[in-house]
């Protein structure tokens, strides 16, 4: 259970998606403005997003690889649908307030860039904990934004009011703007903690911080992010 | 060949003006403004200044103290933000709207996009538009001692009729700073006088929201309608103080006209169909934000390039 334990740790914070790898930034931004819609968004794109792992892990070796991508969608289509009507008839309100971006998590980067990146390339169990890993992070994230923006822009957390009474809300920080806002704060701080993390000596070279993802110009072979597998292309240019 | 020449590199003219010394000159500009709204709304009035200012000052200290940077709260350009925000502001908001509206032009706006020079939008314009969409029902409340009840170009929208006089004047309701178009003017003479702005950008501006007035107003040439649109708001203030700041304005002569233009239509446009009386401040962020396209549209041919197709 080695793997599958490296696999959380990383998708919650070595390769948070969206304090690292800024993937995603269209939920993030859109439903973050309290924190029980970021959780809510976050979990349900964590089903979405360990479930299609599986399947495309299961089925790696039986997808063509030029139809790789329209299978990947039709497999990650197939159960945005599910969770929607789920929601729609079990969590009606949560269905109410993330509204349109629940259709939208089909095209979330985040669950293409893992089908791509990972499940495409590895055994179920480890596609499935990448999956939920990848989640968790992405939950932890969007409840921390959306916890933020409640605070300073309702006074409350999950619904509980929690500021003086004298508190004035800052209602910017419910709208579009405080999103990039609360981002911005906070990947400073997770970057501002793993630049004190390495000057301590530790080695935090696997914590990165926005490549700029430019796989086509980067010299790292061995990046799990690496969305273009260019060492295999050359390979088989030189054998033909 | 005895004599000792000195060797520097250009450029060998320099002008004695420096950042300090235009920004005490618009400091100084300011004051018939600031000094009107003092008289009009009281000594509140007065205090909300001196606190927003305070709060420029302190915020860009602390941030180069923090950022082990060099102090640069000697060039008095954050002494202008603050006291710009601070002219932007109703007399009844609460001193605290002024600390963070200061906190967040300096801190936000400016420093973290570089400092003086760097920064893309007017800081003081970007922290009233923050508290405007923030603290609404604050930042448009201008009942106080001296005034209850709408502003003149409120009360212009909903159809009811303005006293003129009063307008030109600054005896009506309004943020601060913004009610006496006389003030304004004979700061912006001020600055004229000692070359710190031009009338290209101002000129613009001003003439074109008279013609859009005219035209899109319904009321075609009626000179008190026109007259109110042009001495109500912070049409004046925007023009001579903010949409001429020199770093969030077209350098290029032809950008500015443009820039007077975009800003002119843009204010008509918010102000006759928008939802809310006002539009200055966010026509002239918006224009500050098209200003990088302005420039590149309008950059001016280098001597000997194009002209006639060979």
């Amino acid at each position: 259970m080695n793997s599958a334990k490296e696999r959380l740790v990383n998708g919650i914070i070595k390769e948070n998606p969206t304090f690292v790898l800024m993937l995603g930034m269209c939920p993030t931004l859109a439903v973050t403005t309290s924190a029980i819609n970021g959780l809510g968004m976050g979990l349900t794109t964590m089903v979405v997003l360990a479930l299609s792992n599986v399947f495309i892990s299961m089925l790696r070796n039986i997808i063509p690889d030029k139809v790789r991508i329209p299978a990947f969608i039709v497999i990650i289509a197939s159960f945005v649908t599910m969770v929607e009507l789920l929601l729609q008839g079990f969590i009606p309100f949560l269905y109410d307030a993330l509204g349109i971006y629940i259709p939208l998590i089909v095209v979330n980067c985040i669950i293409l860039g893992r089908a791509e990146a990972y499940a495409y390339k590895n055994p179920v169990i480890p596609s499935l904990f990448d999956g939920i890993g990848m989640g968790l992070g992405f939950s932890v994230a969007l409840t921390c934004i959306g916890a933020v923006r409640e605070l300073l822009g309702a006074g409350e957390i999950f619904g509980i009011h929690v500021m003086p009474d004298s508190y004035v809300p800052v209602s910017i920080f419910i709208m579009a703007p405080g999103a990039f806002f609360v981002l911005a704060l906070l990947t400073a701080i997770q970057n501002k903690v793993k630049i004190a993390g390495e000057r301590k000596g530790k080695d935090m070279s696997k914590i990165q911080s926005g490549c700029g993802n430019d796989c086509m110009n980067c010299a790292e072979a061995g990046c799990s992010r690496r969305l273009i597998d260019e060492t295999k292309g050359e390979g088989e240019k030189k054998n033909a | 060949m005895n004599e000792l020449m000195k060797v520097s590199s250009n450029p060998h003219v320099r002008s004695k003006s420096t950042t300090a010394s235009i920004m005490l000159t618009v400091v100084i500009a300011l004051l018939p403004a600031a000094g009107f709204g003092i008289y009009n709304f009281g000594p509140k009035a007065l205090l909300l200044i001196l606190v927003t200012v305070a709060s420029t000052v302190l915020t860009e200290f602390a941030f180069e103290k923090i950022c082990k940077k060099k102090i640069t709260i000697g060039d008095y350009s954050a002494v202008v933000t603050g006291l710009l925000l601070a002219l932007n502001l109703p007399v009844s908001a609460p001193w605290w709207i002024g600390v963070v509206g200061g906190v967040f032009a300096i801190l936000v706006v400016k420093m973290l996009f570089g400092g003086l020079g760097q920064n893309f939008m007017n800081p003081a314009l970007g922290a009233r538009c923050f508290l405007l969409i923030s603290f609404t029902s604050i930042m448009t409340n201008f009942d106080c001692d001296a005034y209850t009840g709408a502003t003149p170009l409120a009360n212009l929208k909903s159809g009811e009729s303005v006293n003129i006089l009063d307008m030109v004047i600054g005896r009506t309701a309004g943020t601060i700073g913004e009610t006496s178009m006389i003030a304004i003017v004979i700061g912006a003479c001020i600055l004229i006088l000692f070359g710190i702005i031009d009338l290209r950008i101002p000129g613009t501006y001003i003439v074109t929201l008279a013609v859009f007035v005219t035209l899109f107003g319904g009321r075609g040439f009626n000179w008190p309608y026109i007259s109110a649109h042009l001495s109500g708001g912070g049409l004046m203030l925007g023009a001579f103080f903010m949409a001429t700041d020199y770093v969030t304005r077209p350098i290029t002569k032809k950008g500015q006209y443009l820039f007077g233009f975009l800003l002119g239509v843009l204010t008509g446009i918010f102000r006759i169909f928008g939802p809310s009386a006002e539009g200055v401040s966010y026509a002239i962020i918006i224009g500050n934000l098209l200003v990088p396209l302005i420039e590149k549209v309008t950059l001016p041919k280098a001597f000997g390039k194009g002209g006639e197709k060979a």
